[in-house]
């Protein structure tokens, strides 16, 4: 019938690491926090047009301990990052934060005392994704990144080598005002 | 609104009107336009040269002066019911709790002294023939130039009865934030007041509850006066950094 009639001997060697990759990734859902207009097209993403059902994404958990997959639709104000913080310690490991649009990924338009400059300052962001606001096309194409990036997770020893090596890039990185570019 | 309401107690209020005049000598003087402000260039920055050619327009902010009688429309029937109400509460002379009316652009405001504006809103609530039932929030300005009274509060009114709406104007000093809360007339303006504390500093006296509301609990000072700084941080990009909106470079 399906593929596991072709397969030799009905038997099939992977690795648990795929296995797990492959598993989360397919079936991650989203914890329903919207913050701006971000959310308007969070929304649209997962309505029928564009519909995030087709990646097993359609429930929206309305409770953090039942979500895996924060996405932080629109600019957090100063009041509003404890809440955040809160909403992110609430949900079960392994849990990842795609920082939707502009403002969520460096404060965007609104550098000013009320809105915090960047979730990241709040909580480890795993994917940014500029726009103002990002098309759904756009946050599909995140998500199918973030995707990509759950399934290829490392696991055990591997895991604590990749983050060693994440962490000597990340101290060894040039800033971006010190990289040439066409504004100087 | 009925034509008759003003006739009867006409004489009564011409009475109390002069006695008032006799009374509050120094504060009778009516309001006057003011100049707040001469701004010059566009918004934003200023001091760092004319690049531009807009550092030549110049804007005078003014705040209209008081308007003499008839106001038109149906706004001489609102300020008669109100002198009337005045009257009839006895307490408080019309002309002692309302420094002016201002009608400007079509739109009617009371000026009122802040110990008088609870006895203003709930003469407005509760007089029949005004019926203000509801209050539509307060809206804080801060004019820093403007000595002894930096801080105004503006609460819009409107009356489902009759179809109307005025403004009521406040104001109180920096150095004495403080104005009486209007919650005990219309208690909708709970949160509204707790608002205009946090952007504003004005301390509502009497207020059940006045704390922020919008801002964090540990908020240092309130953001909407115009001293308080917009903060930002430097922005990086490739080759260059960006300063903070307020620390930029005038345009004129």
């Amino acid at each position: 019938m399906g593929l596991e009639e072709k397969l030799p001997s009905g038997v099939l060697l992977t690795t648990v690491e795929q296995v797990v990759g492959i598993t989360r990734k397919s079936s991650l859902w989203p914890a329903t926090f919207g913050l701006a207009c971000c959310a308007i097209e969070m929304m649209s993403t997962g309505a029928g047009r564009y519909d995030l059902a087709r990646f097993g994404m359609e429930v929206f958990r309305a409770s953090p301990r039942q979500a895996d997959l924060m996405i932080v639709a629109g600019r957090v104000s100063q009041k509003m990052a404890p809440v955040l913080r809160q909403i992110y310690d609430q949900m079960p490991n392994p849990k990842w934060v795609l920082a939707m649009g502009v403002c969520a990924s460096s404060g965007g338009m609104f550098n000013n005392y009320a809105i915090v400059q960047g979730v990241d300052h709040i909580v480890p962001v795993d994917m940014y994704l500029p726009g103002c606001p990002p098309r759904p096309e756009m946050l599909l194409d995140a998500i199918l990144k973030i995707h990509d990036q759950i399934k290829h997770e490392k696991l055990g020893a591997q895991r604590v080598r990749l983050e060693e090596s994440l962490e000597l890039q990340a101290l060894e990185a040039v800033p971006t005002s010190q990289m040439p570019g066409l504004l100087r | 609104m009925t034509e008759q309401t003003p006739d009867p107690t006409a004489a009564p209020a011409d009475e109390t009107d002069a006695a008032a005049d006799t009374a509050l000598a120094p504060s009778e003087t009516p309001l006057l336009p003011l100049v707040v402000e001469q701004r010059q260039g566009m918004f934003g920055v200023s001091g760092s040269g004319d690049t531009s050619g807009y550092g030549r327009l110049v804007t005078p902010v003014v705040m209209p002066g008081e308007t003499p009688r008839p106001y038109g429309g149906a706004f001489d029937a609102i300020a008669d019911a109100l002198e009337a109400a005045f009257v009839r509460g006895g307490e408080t002379a019309y002309r002692q709790a309302v420094a002016g009316v201002v009608v400007d652009r079509g739109e009617l405001t009371f000026k009122v002294r802040r110990e008088h504006l609870v006895e203003v809103c709930r003469h407005l609530r509760d007089d029949p023939d005004l019926r203000f039932e509801m209050c539509l929030g307060v809206s804080g300005i801060h004019y820093p130039e403007l000595e002894g009274e930096e801080l105004h509060a503006v609460y819009p009114l409107l009356s489902i009865t009759h179809n109307q709406r005025i403004r009521v104007e406040t104001d109180c000093p920096d150095a004495d934030p403080h104005l009486p809360s209007v919650t005990s007339v219309y208690p909708a303006n709970d949160w509204h007041e707790r608002e205009t504390w946090d952007f504003f500093g004005i301390i509502f006296d009497g207020h059940p509850a006045l704390t922020r509301i919008e801002m964090p609990d540990d908020w240092p000072g309130h953001p909407q006066r115009k001293d308080y700084p917009l903060g930002g941080i430097p922005v990086e990009y490739k080759g260059a950094t960006i300063p903070p909106a307020d620390q930029r470079r005038s345009y004129s």
